[in-house]
């Protein structure tokens, strides 16, 4: 049985906490780092391709693993996968996709007609000019849907305990089956302090990339 | 030299946009592609840096066919301005200068040194503008910056796209005045599309009217105001436009018909007892053909009447100065002006004398002119 408050849980148990709180923070990165791997360049692709019948169908795939709801994909892939760390990254990036991949759209989606024809005027290649003029001008709207998968999936992630892959899910459940209310509290609160971090990180980030001569974009 | 050879484009869906078209743009010329909208005029200018290809014909460069030059690197050679700017608003104003230069992988030092260099061009202050944004600058000031990073690499040739049609108006005539005092000196091949037959008028050499994806007439400002190819070309001119260049007096409309003339062999005592009959204080001298050669004075033929062997050949001066009967008035009165003449001979191209120009003929033409009007006022 635990000899700690609400408070002294911190302390008394701060070696585990730490501990539980790499690992989430290890999940969430490697998700979201794949979730950008894939999600940016297709969603160029997506605001370049002029055939339209491909647009529909990756945003309608996309949306539909948005849809499934978190504790039914993770057992529909833990079969596959097995209870590991593997399953949870996994599930994780496909829910990553869908804010990147729309965000990304979006911000190249709204670079005027105009800034593409002088660039091509002017005599940049196209991935000379996606990678120099647009890039750099969809960058603000790439980085807030950045910053909101992150945030989203911090909290997910708190489910990964479930199938064995660690994070601070694991310390939840193990809590609750002790009755250890103060742990279980701890361990949620290092969660929510974790994605509260990160929003402010990554909006100092999206605020960095709005140079100065353009407008902040939401 | 731009040359166009029996040009066609047609898009996929089958629009005719350009139809059998030939033109020339010459070095060193501002040539302006006018026509209402739909016309072809953007697509034809877009041939020369391949934005677009022809469905046939040839376009050629200094000689050099265009389809075989790689278009990146074709458009890095020629300045290409379009009508809404597009500046780059993520780099300042230094940075979007140096927009080609750096993709010719020009080295910093030279690179800064050309943008500054263009920025005091159109008297922007490099220190005050280099590191603004696109966004911190007036309407004009952007259009500015969008010419000056057209000229960054000194591209022989330069394409505008309506430049300064979404400009207020008094930016637009500045900008517009800009453009005719940058090129005294630069001396570009431009290609210059507008809708706005003024701005034509006021910068283009050339004039090549377009509707419906033809050339529907080609010629300098002057000659298509004079001789409007048909109805089309006089609509999109403008009666008004019109009017006020063909109300616009000729010499020829002005001039005395029968100047008092003498030969060359003649004696003095004629010469001055022509003058008397006349009530004239010189004559005009010619050839048995009417070739203007000169002019004597009075004062001349007085100073050496007593000498009998001298003729008028001998007194006679040559003029400095003389003008062609199509010549417009305003024109003549500036130069009379000038040069402080009191009348100037009027020629034709072989040099016959066809009358005089002289400061009592123009009173006579606007007292009669505005006869009519001036009536009351006194």
């Amino acid at each position: 049985m635990h000899d700690y408050g609400y408070f002294s849980v911190f302390i008394e148990r701060m070696p585990d906490l730490l501990d539980k709180l790499y690992e989430h923070l290890i999940i969430v990165v490697i998700a979201i780092i794949l979730g950008c791997i894939v999600a940016i360049p297709l969603g160029v692709y997506l605001a370049k391709t002029s055939i339209r019948w491909i647009r529909s169908l990756i945003f309608n795939i996309v949306n539909i693993f948005q849809t499934i709801p978190s504790l039914a994909l993770l057992a529909m892939i833990a079969p596959l996968l097995g209870y590991n760390f593997k399953t949870a990254v996994v599930a994780l990036f496909l829910y990553s996709l869908m804010p990147i991949l729309k965000n990304t759209f979006a911000g190249f989606d709204s670079i005027d007609e105009e800034i593409i024809e002088s660039a091509n005027g002017m005599g940049f290649g196209s991935m000379e000019r996606i990678i120099k003029v647009e890039l750099p001008l969809a960058l603000p709207y790439i980085m807030s849907g950045v910053r909101i998968t992150t945030v989203y999936i911090i909290s997910w992630a708190v489910l990964a305990g479930l199938i064995g892959a660690g994070g601070l899910g694991e310390l939840i459940l193990a809590a609750l089956s002790l009755n250890d209310n103060p742990l279980v509290i701890a361990a949620a609160v290092m969660a929510m302090v974790l994605a509260l971090i990160s929003d402010f990180v990554l909006r100092l980030i999206e605020k960095l990339s709005t140079r100065r001569g353009q407008t902040a974009k939401q | 030299m731009i040359e166009f050879k029996n040009v066609k484009k047609k898009y996929d869906n089958g629009y005719e946009a350009l139809k059998n078209i030939n033109l020339e743009c010459s070095e060193g010329e501002i040539t302006a592609l006018i026509g209402p909208s739909g016309c072809g005029k953007t697509t034809l200018m877009k041939l020369i840096n391949r934005l677009h290809n022809p469905t046939s014909g040839t376009i050629t460069i200094a000689g050099k066919d265009t389809s075989s030059i790689d278009p990146i690197e074709l458009r890095r050679k020629i300045g290409y301005v379009i009508q809404h700017v597009g500046l780059f608003p993520h780099m300042n104003i230094g940075r979007n200068v140096a927009t080609v230069p750096k993709l010719l992988k020009w080295d910093k030092e030279r690179t800064r040194k050309r943008v500054d260099e263009l920025l005091e061009m159109v008297s922007l202050d490099p220190e005050t503008y280099r590191d603004r944004f696109p966004s911190e600058l007036s309407g004009g000031q952007q259009q500015r910056i969008g010419v000056i990073r057209a000229l960054a690499v000194e591209p022989s040739i330069i394409l505008m796209d309506e430049p300064f049609s979404a400009l207020d108006p008094i930016s637009r005539e500045q900008l517009q005045d800009e453009l005719i005092r940058l090129q005294r000196d630069i001396k570009k091949t431009i290609v210059f599309v507008t809708h706005d037959m003024d701005e034509a008028l006021k910068i283009a050499d050339k004039i090549a009217l377009m509707k419906d994806g033809e050339i529907v007439q080609y010629g300098s400002p002057e000659e298509i105001l004079r001789r409007p190819a048909n109805d089309f070309v006089k609509e999109f001119i403008g009666e008004k436009r019109l009017e006020v260049y063909q109300d616009t007096p000729t010499i020829r409309q002005v001039m005395v018909n029968n100047p008092v003339t003498i030969y060359p062999h003649r004696g003095l005592a004629e010469s001055l007892k022509r003058m008397e009959g006349k009530k004239v204080d010189s004559l005009i001298v010619v050839d048995e053909r009417d070739h203007l050669l000169g002019y004597v004075t009075v004062f001349d033929v007085l100073k050496e009447y007593d000498n009998e062997a001298i003729k008028v050949k001998d007194l006679m001066h040559s003029f400095e100065y003389k003008v062609e009967s199509h010549m417009l008035l305003p024109e003549a009165i500036q130069q009379m002006h000038e040069r402080k003449a009191s009348y100037l001979p009027v020629v034709d191209e072989s040099g016959v004398l066809e009358g005089l120009l002289t400061r009592g003929s123009i009173v006579g033409y606007i007292g009669k002119e505005y006869d009519g009007e001036v009536e009351g006022v006194l």
